[in-house]
């Protein structure tokens, strides 16, 4: 591996002196919350360890992915592409085309087998053989099995690779299946969202180019740092919601004050996602505080459940738009009235029984 | 009803009473067999339980359809952080007396276990859940006498009350695990309720429909203690308050 460039060397030909170089490292370190006796240590995973291959697969999906992806600011997204990582394809990005970048995939795999990490933007559709989506004339499940045979870790990006999204809403006709249905035998980090935050995404490669090992995972398989806690529960309009403020109607006074968009349907208490806290555009704003409840759109199925303005899911088979309090009112009152002729029947048998003793 | 009239008692079985020298005639006076079924624990569960479930009914239904919004400053108010408190509240006290029910099951009477399984393999029981299906089907008049509860009413309390109570608990300590963080001992114990039932809001949603399960139990369960009560051979009411139940007659069947 003595070809590979280390972290040291690509900021050495980019015109970093040694001197900074160092200065850096004890300024990380700083950061991290670590003594001065682990600068050395920095210093020598900076001089030793080589940039991180990464093949980054498209499969069926919008790229809004990649969008988000190279708006990230903290780190800059060609900061991640031409410094931290190196990533060796990515078919939306690259300038090659045809046969010239097809050849780098088998490239990479036998140079760095074991040793890359394989980050999938969408997924595979399986019916018809996977002839749903097809990359340099072969279905995408082949390159995507092919691809992940050799591979370290696999990040799956997106609510597509993580959970299926739109594609694989009912009836899902081309049978698009999450990544983790497919590769079974890798481990793979969700990073759902439609798109993903930008700098969710560049931090989770961070993080596994920083610490070398792969983030901690919830019971879903997310990154815990940036998918263990809902929008709820750091909105900033949190305060409305448990005084009972609520926006009635888009265009009422509740709405130009700022309450809280639950009644709207917004997902934020069902959602686990950094939105509230990273936000969007450079920490510009998310969702909510532009004035629409959240869509919950990193959480599996959204697609399929339910209205985007309303709390509770739609139920099937009860007429278009009924909800499982009106399933549930209809079937009380149905009881209520069976409860109420039972009681009659009784109440006549009792008379008619009593005349029968009487008599 | 012919059956009330088979321990009627007469003048002279008054004497040495403290009803000596009243008309045991104008006083409709009968004898009555009493047995102990629910004993105290059992009880107080009960009623205790039926208080929980029409908070958590309340305050749940108001969770998912809040209130009219109100106005001024959001300090001035925690309406809804009352009703979550109040939901959660009872809750923890549903959940505990539900957990000390099922102890109790293990060292009370045979009664105290009635609601935890189905008889299955009893054949008494499925002649039993035939003969009250009849009998409320006014095709029998005449029906059964229970100690503990009729088959029909076991069936009913096993499957949409106990089973409906043990998934209210796992749903709800999993929901209340979103509040409570991923390291909490609620989301390590019951977390992986969430991802089983398909996701968050599938859990809310189907934590919703136990809800009305339990309302719609609740109503049929009212009606037909209140009608067994006057119609049956048996009391309903007074077992569950003061734990002795008496039958109306000593007929044998």
């Amino acid at each position: 591996m003595a070809n590979i460039e280390t972290f040291y060397d690509v900021m050495r030909r980019q015109g970093i002196t040694r001197r900074s170089f160092i200065k850096y490292c004890s300024l990380t370190a700083t950061a991290l919350g670590l003594g001065p006796e682990f600068v050395p240590q920095i210093v020598h995973a900076m001089e030793t360890k080589p940039r991180l291959p990464v093949l980054w697969l498209h499969g069926l999906e919008c790229t809004c992915c990649s969008e988000s992806f190279i708006r990230s600011s903290h780190p800059l997204a060609k900061d991640v592409i031409l410094s931290m990582i190196s990533l060796d394809y990515d078919d939306l990005l690259m300038a090659s085309a045809g046969y010239q970048a097809e050849a780098i995939i088998d490239e990479v795999m036998t140079k760095y087998n074991g040793n890359y990490i394989l980050a999938v933007e969408g997924n595979p559709p399986l019916n018809e053989d996977g002839m749903y989506c097809i990359i340099g004339g072969k279905p995408f499940v082949e390159q995507l099995r092919k691809a992940a045979s050799g591979a370290k870790a696999v990040i799956a990006w997106g609510s597509c690779a993580s959970h299926g999204c739109v594609q694989a809403a009912r009836p899902n006709p081309t049978r698009a299946t999450p990544v983790d249905k497919v590769i079974l035998n890798k481990p793979i980090i969700k990073v759902p969202g439609c798109p993903p935050i930008a700098e969710v995404m560049t931090g989770v490669i961070t993080y596994m180019l920083t610490f070398d090992r792969m983030p901690d995972l919830d019971r879903q398989g997310r990154p815990r740092m940036f998918y263990s806690q809902r929008i709820h529960d750091k909105c900033y309009r949190r305060a409305h919601f448990d005084a009972g403020q609520y926006v009635e109607t888009f265009d009422d006074e509740g709405a130009r004050k700022g309450y809280c968009l639950y009644k709207m349907g917004c997902k934020g208490p069902t959602t686990y996602n950094a939105c509230s806290t990273i936000r969007w555009n450079d920490g510009v704003s998310f969702p909510i505080q532009s004035g629409h409840g959240c869509l919950g759109c990193s959480e599996e199925g959204f697609w399929d459940k339910g209205s985007w303005y309303a709390r509770l899911q739609h139920v099937d088979g009860f007429g278009i738009e009924a909800s499982a309090d009106k399933v549930g009112a209809v079937t009380a009152g149905v009881v209520g009235a069976g409860l109420a002729a039972h009681a009659a029947v009784s109440a006549l048998k009792r008379i008619r029984c009593k005349k029968d003793d009487n008599q | 009803m012919s059956v009330t009239q088979s321990n009627v008692l007469r003048d002279e079985d008054l004497k040495e009473t403290h009803l000596q020298g009243l008309s045991a005639r104008t006083l409709h006076a009968r004898r009555l067999m009493t047995v102990y079924v629910y004993e105290a624990p059992v009880r107080l569960w009960h009623w205790v339980s039926a208080l929980c479930i029409l908070v958590l009914c309340i305050t749940g239904y108001l969770i998912a359809s809040p209130l009219p919004s109100l106005s001024g400053s959001p300090s001035e108010h925690y309406q809804m952080g009352w009703i979550r408190y109040l939901h959660f509240a009872a809750a923890w006290i549903f959940a505990i007396a539900f957990l000390g029910r099922v102890i109790w099951a293990f060292m009370g009477n045979v009664y105290a276990r009635e609601m935890f399984y189905i008889p299955f393999w009893r054949v008494s029981y499925w002649k039993g859940l035939i003969d009250t299906i009849l009998v409320y089907a006014f095709i029998r008049s005449r029906g059964k006498k229970f100690v503990g509860h009729n088959p029909l009413a076991v069936t009913a309390i096993f499957f949409c009350f106990t089973l409906t109570s043990i998934f209210m608990i796992f749903t709800g300590f999993a929901l209340y695990s979103e509040g409570t963080g991923m390291d909490s001992w609620e989301a390590k114990l019951f977390g992986w309720v969430i991802p089983l039932l398909g996701g968050h809001l599938s859990t809310h949603f189907l934590h919703h429909w136990g809800m009305w399960v339990i309302i719609l139990f609740v109503m049929i369960h009212v009606y037909t203690v209140v009608l067994e009560d006057i119609a049956s051979r048996q009391s309903l009411i007074s077992a569950m308050t003061n734990g002795y139940r008496f039958f109306k007659d000593d007929q044998p069947k």
